[in-house]
């Protein structure tokens, strides 16, 4: 049976550059994706060459005051090899753009939904990219580590309106420093004030 | 123009229904809005659905009313912080997400194989007697909505017996929170097993009892047989898993593709269907559950006493008395309490059977005792997006049954 690793290495011999060396971290490979552009092309030939039919997850990260920002995360499966692989590719936020994989994968769909709502991160060709979770025409990307805990108030007339939420010293963990409790709540933490 | 001509027609009654049309006079298309309270979307789920007549020409889903950050939440607590959050996902099984969360976390500690034997066998027990519990209620949802009312009746007494379980196993009846980080919150009451064991054998009878009132009961079969029919391509194109996936005849339950805890161990088979209707995703959540009862018997009968959890006070709580006495143990707790378990870098998927389908988190951590980022793959919600392929071309009752053989928990779905 061929392992996981050896699909990463089949990935890397087709794409050359484009694919990282295969990591491995508790028996899971990842490789990384140098070109998101080229993200589609990557899934195509796992779909079809590695028989990768299967995926089970799109997830996004906020690496917050690094270049690139984001990152898109894809947990892919094999049903006939049952083997995992995952595919990690990284976004800037002023590009913020990824080319979609419905085409690969219909589950794609709400997957990448999801990860726009969240995160904000756009997927190029989607063919309905609007908010899942939240409402449409809510302003703000929770997921984001720039959004604080506590929320940011916002109206949108006759459909939603939020408020921040009341500061009650919830059971999440504080930053150890002498200033007050409600200073070291992480609801009141956001990297926009410097904190 | 109709445009029940650009749409397959799926079924046989949509079918002579679609015939009469095109001889009447073609109306507007009518919108209608089912949900988000609707007794038959269980939650609150909202559809919006575009029909010709009876029949429907075009669905969308609408998620995301029970939406409650659980992700952003996550962020900003320990991993043991994190377990009551979990009972809220898929709450009509909150054991077994309690189990699967933990088993996560534990693997990205990398203490996956110091789990003592005693520990995985309560946590087998636990998530097995989940899987019973939530396909009884989930299949008598579904007889409710076809219109066998009296399933449900049945099933949830036996359901409550499962609850009168729980209670005595963790102290609560719904919101569990019954696992550690490392192990269990407390071990088995005495007789317990046996209590375990009287349960089986009456719920095998309600099994039967259960499949005299439907397996061959042809109002159900009229509602459910080739009704939303999932083909073999299609449920692994939308990524659908659990008893919707195998019912359309694919052979993947993550317990046998990627075995996790000890389910090498037993003996047990994976229903699968042919068709891929309702009436396969029902027929499989009854074998499930037998089987189940098959795999809970062989626990009963191999669990080995010891303890249950990890030797490691980095990793759980020492016991009060040792607290109050030993110095290195008092830094654990106030460590473990304070910081939570320190984490290493990197990231893991783990993907386990719940009683709706593959259950998953992504932890993405940077070290520490919080996750940088911790995504919850529900199956609930995966499932769910192939009601706007499915749907178009059955008729507006046929959504009832379609919802129920779905199965699916808002809770989770909209995290």
């Amino acid at each position: 049976m061929t392992s996981a690793a050896e699909f990463a290495q089949q990935l890397k011999d087709e794409f050359g550059e484009l694919i990282s060396e295969p990591t491995e971290f508790r028996g899971e490979i990842t490789v990384n994706i140098a070109d998101a552009s080229r993200i589609t092309e990557v899934c195509e030939f796992a779909k079809h060459e590695l028989d990768f039919d299967y995926l089970i997850d799109i997830s996004t990260l906020d690496h917050y005051g690094e270049d690139p920002r984001f990152s898109v995360v894809y947990e892919l499966s094999s049903i006939s090899h049952r083997q995992h692989l995952r595919l990690k590719t990284q976004v800037t936020e002023e590009h913020g753009e990824v080319p979609t994989i419905t085409g690969v994968w219909r589950t794609a769909d709400w997957h990448e939904r999801e990860a726009y709502d969240m995160m904000g991160i756009k997927f190029v060709g989607h063919p309905n990219l609007t908010r899942i979770l939240m409402w449409e025409g809510y302003p703000h990307f929770p997921l984001r580590k720039d959004f604080p805990l506590e929320g940011k108030p916002t109206e949108v007339p006759d459909v939603a309106f939020t408020k921040t939420a009341p500061m009650e010293g919830g059971p999440f963990v504080t930053i150890a420093s002498s200033e007050n409790s409600t200073v070291r709540e992480p609801r009141r933490r956001n990297p926009e004030d410097g904190k | 123009m109709s445009t029940t001509q650009d749409i397959e027609i799926r079924d046989t009654a949509a079918k002579m229904a679609a015939a009469d049309e095109l001889t009447d006079v073609q109306g507007e298309k009518m919108v209608l809005n089912m949900g988000p309270s609707h007794p038959a979307t269980h939650g609150v789920l909202r559809l919006r659905l575009e029909m010709d007549g009876e029949i429907i020409t075009k669905a969308e889903p609408d998620v995301g009313y029970l939406h409650r950050g659980d992700e952003k939440i996550a962020e900003n607590m320990t991993y043991n912080q994190f377990l009551p959050y979990t009972d809220r996902l898929d709450y009509l099984a909150p054991l077994a997400n309690n189990v699967h969360y933990v088993l996560a976390v534990e693997k990205l500690l990398g203490i996956t194989d110091d789990l003592p034997e005693r520990c995985q066998y309560i946590r087998t027990i636990c998530c097995e007697l989940a899987r019973i519990s939530a396909h009884l209620l989930g299949l008598g949802a579904f007889a409710m909505d076809t219109g066998a009312f009296t399933v449900f009746l049945h099933t949830f007494t036996e359901r409550e017996k499962v609850y009168n379980l729980i209670e005595a196993l963790t102290g609560a009846r719904f919101t569990t929170s019954y696992t550690r980080v490392g192990g269990l919150s407390r071990d088995l009451p005495e007789g317990w097993l046996d209590e375990l064991s009287n349960f089986l054998d009456e719920v095998e009878i309600n099994f039967d009892e259960t499949e005299t009132l439907l397996t061959r009961n042809p109002i159900f079969l009229g509602r459910t047989q080739d009704v939303g029919i999932i083909t073999r391509e299609e449920a692994i194109d939308f990524g659908l898993s659990g008893p919707n996936l195998r019912g359309s005849g694919v052979e993947h339950d993550v317990r046998k593709a990627q075995p996790y805890m000890i389910y090498d161990r037993f003996d047990f088979d994976v229903p699968v269907g042919t068709t891929g209707d309702c009436y396969d995703r029902y027929a499989i959540r009854i074998l499930e559950m037998r089987e189940s009862v098959k795999i809970l018997r062989q626990c009963i009968a191999d669990i080995p006493g010891g303890p249950i959890n990890v030797d490691d006070g980095k990793i759980v709580l020492p016991p009060k008395e040792k607290v109050m006495t030993n110095m290195e143990e008092l830094i654990h707790q106030f460590m473990l309490v304070t910081q939570g378990q320190d984490a290493p870098v990197g990231e893991i998927y783990f993907g386990a059977e719940n009683p709706k389908g593959e259950l998953g988190f992504y932890i993405h951590s940077l070290g520490g005792g919080t996750p940088h980022r911790l995504k919850i793959r529900a199956p609930s919600f995966v499932n769910l997006s192939i009601l706007s392929q499915l749907l178009p071309g059955h008729m507006i009752a046929d959504v009832v049954a379609i919802l129920g053989s779905l199965d699916f928990v808002m809770g989770e779905c909209d995290r």
